[in-house]
């Protein structure tokens, strides 16, 4: 108990100071790279939840792909444009105030409720061990409506990118 | 006190872990650097030329005079390189092609650990790679590198998606992720996947080939092409560390497709009662190498050098009769096949090295985007289909995939080329 505490609260920070690195760096590599150590804590704080899939599918596909996009972008991107505006935009102001009050509402909630963070109804899942069984059988059977708007989701976003990309080529 | 080291170990695993993890790593560093040796030899003999000689006998010491000069050259970092991510690249490389080994069962009982999401484990570590490549490419602040990076990468996304599509009818089969269970799913049916998902393993090869930048995949870092690709600006040690990671990438590769197609650490033919001679295999292999070592050997000119390899043979001849004794074969069956099969596959490597020209970019994002996908994902179509219809069986498993792929290879050649055809002939 003593010992996932600690390694939660060596994440949690961890996730927070690479968090507030994204967005205080000049270099945008710089931030792509803090964002990915982000990740990575959020990774290990799915680990902790004994949610393993969750946690290989966070590595193979946010930081193994989606991150390699972002470098991808940022590398072919002209962004010496970008280093020499302000770091942050003029709302600043109202974006810190909007920020705290958010905070505030979060924090009143959690403390008040956070005990009734649990799900309302448990998905009726069969006798298995293993956590990459029970989200397939899960995802599978009591979710698979959403699964399949899911990929259809996924499939307009793919020709769309394709044909948008080709138009270019015209 | 042997027993009493064991007990101390069984009693702290973490302990145990840690030794094994020492063992798996100063092994692998051994064999990584003798792989660079081995390939410089095999390419040699098949160049009709003779590798390294200079440096002791038969050019067997060319690792450590390798290791030394790059750990004593000067390092040089280009001027207006990205401090802190220039240093970490070649560290990022290196950490993601060792850790996959945190996972590879080599034997039945040596293993550092066994996850139950060990293939998606690999996949993931695996795909961290990546980073090495390009922030290396990327911070060395400079084109070549740059260049050679983003293609490096986008060649090593694009096949990650065939291999790991691909892995998947594996996993179909063994109905379990973690190596060990695919390993014992081969051992439970009597037959290895090979037999049953021969496609996959196809695509898998292929796909590996190109995960780990590898002749005929090698534009990224092809010398006539991008000057050495983004490790252009390492020098020294950092070089030797983007090689080393090259090097195990390609052992990792080689382990895996061993474990999850031929039966990582079994035997051949284990369920055939005929074949147990094949226990022997060891003894044999080892008074093989001794007689090799003895006929290569005694034809060199320096007497010295005959005197090491009549010693060296002496010694293989020593290791044979150790290994013949019963309780020491039985426990040895399992590394020695495995090193065998994954010795097998490393040579395989070399050899495409030898023998393909190289892919133009273009090309080899054809082959990855527009064949290895669609026949990876029919390959897991059909399986899954079949698997569910009939059961894991090699008939007609393997009967109906070879026939579906081949139609469906057969329609994919029908299409309109992806690359421009020849530009048209010029009118007089």
């Amino acid at each position: 108990m003593m010992l996932e505490l600690l390694t939660f609260g060596i994440l949690a920070v961890i996730a927070l100071a690479s968090a507030v690195m994204v967005i205080t760096r000049r270099n945008a590599v710089h931030s792509v790279i803090w964002l990915t150590v982000t990740l990575f804590a959020v990774g290990g704080i799915y680990l902790l939840q004994h949610a393993e899939f969750l946690f290989a599918v966070q590595i193979i596909i946010y930081v193994g792909g989606i991150m390699v996009l972002f470098l991808f972008v940022v590398m072919l991107v002209n962004i010496d444009v970008a280093v020499k505006q302000a770091r942050f935009a003029r709302q600043g102001l109202v974006a810190v105030v909007t920020a705290a009050l958010l905070m505030a509402q979060l924090g009143y909630a959690l403390y008040n409720h956070g005990r009734n963070l649990g799900l309302p109804i448990r998905p009726e899942i069969p006798e298995v061990s293993q956590n990459t069984q029970a989200v397939g059988m899960v995802l599978y059977q009591n979710y698979m409506l959403p699964v399949e708007i899911a990929s259809i989701l996924l499939l307009v976003a793919m020709v769309g990118a394709v044909i948008m990309a080709k138009r270019k080529f015209e | 006190m042997l027993e009493s080291t064991g007990q101390f170990l069984l009693a702290n695993p973490l302990l145990l872990a840690l030794v094994k993890i020492l063992i798996v790593f100063s092994v692998l560093a051994g064999i990584v650097a003798y792989l660079v040796y081995m390939e410089r030899k095999v390419l040699a003999f098949m160049q009709a030329r003779l590798g390294p000689m200079r440096v002791g006998p038969w050019g067997l010491l060319q690792p450590v005079a390798d290791g030394l000069k790059l750990l004593l050259k000067e390092d040089i970092i280009p001027a207006g390189a990205d401090g802190w991510v220039f240093l970490l690249s070649p560290a990022i490389s290196v950490f993601a092609a060792f850790t996959v080994f945190a996972v590879v069962p080599f034997a039945g009982n040596f293993y550092v650990t066994d996850i139950n999401i060990g293939l998606l484990f690999i996949l993931a570590v695996s795909s961290l790679g990546i980073y090495g490549i390009i922030l290396g490419g990327w911070s060395s602040n400079s084109h070549y590198p740059l260049l050679g990076a983003l293609r490096s990468s986008a060649q090593l996304v694009s096949y990650e998606v065939a291999a790991g599509i691909a892995l998947v009818g594996v996993l179909l089969i063994s109905g379990s992720l973690s190596m060990v269970g695919i390993v014992e799913s081969q051992q439970d049916m009597g037959v290895w996947n090979v037999f049953l998902q021969f496609p996959a393993f196809v695509i898998y090869l292929i796909a590996a080939v190109a995960e780990t930048n590898r002749n005929p995949f090698d534009l990224p870092e092809a010398e006539s092409e991008l000057t050495a690709g983004f490790h252009t600006e390492y020098s020294g040690f950092r070089f030797a560390l983007y090689f080393l990671a090259e090097y195990t990438n390609m052992v990792v590769v080689s382990c895996i497709a061993v474990t999850l197609f031929f039966g990582g650490w079994l035997r051949p033919f284990e369920s055939v009662a005929a074949l147990a001679f094949l226990k022997f295999a060891p003894i044999v292999a080892s008074v093989g190498g001794a007689a090799f070592v003895l006929w290569l050997g005694l034809k060199s000119a320096v007497a010295l050098e005959r005197y090491f390899f009549v010693a060296l043979a002496a010694g293989l001849v020593l290791v044979a009769i150790l290994v013949g004794y019963p309780p020491v074969l039985n426990a040895l069956q399992g590394i020695f096949w495995f090193s065998a099969k994954v010795l097998a596959f490393l040579y395989a490597f070399i050899w495409y090295r030898a023998t393909f020209p190289r892919y133009r970019y273009d090309q080899l994002m054809n082959v990855g985007w527009r064949w290895l996908i669609p026949l990876a994902l029919t390959n897991l179509i059909v399986t899954a289909v079949v698997v569910w219809w009939k059961g894991p069986h090699v008939w007609p498993l393997l009967a109906i995939d070879l026939a579906v792929m081949a139609l469906v290879a057969y329609l994919l050649s029908l299409r309109a080329p992806a690359t421009r055809a020849a530009p048209e002939k010029v009118t007089e």
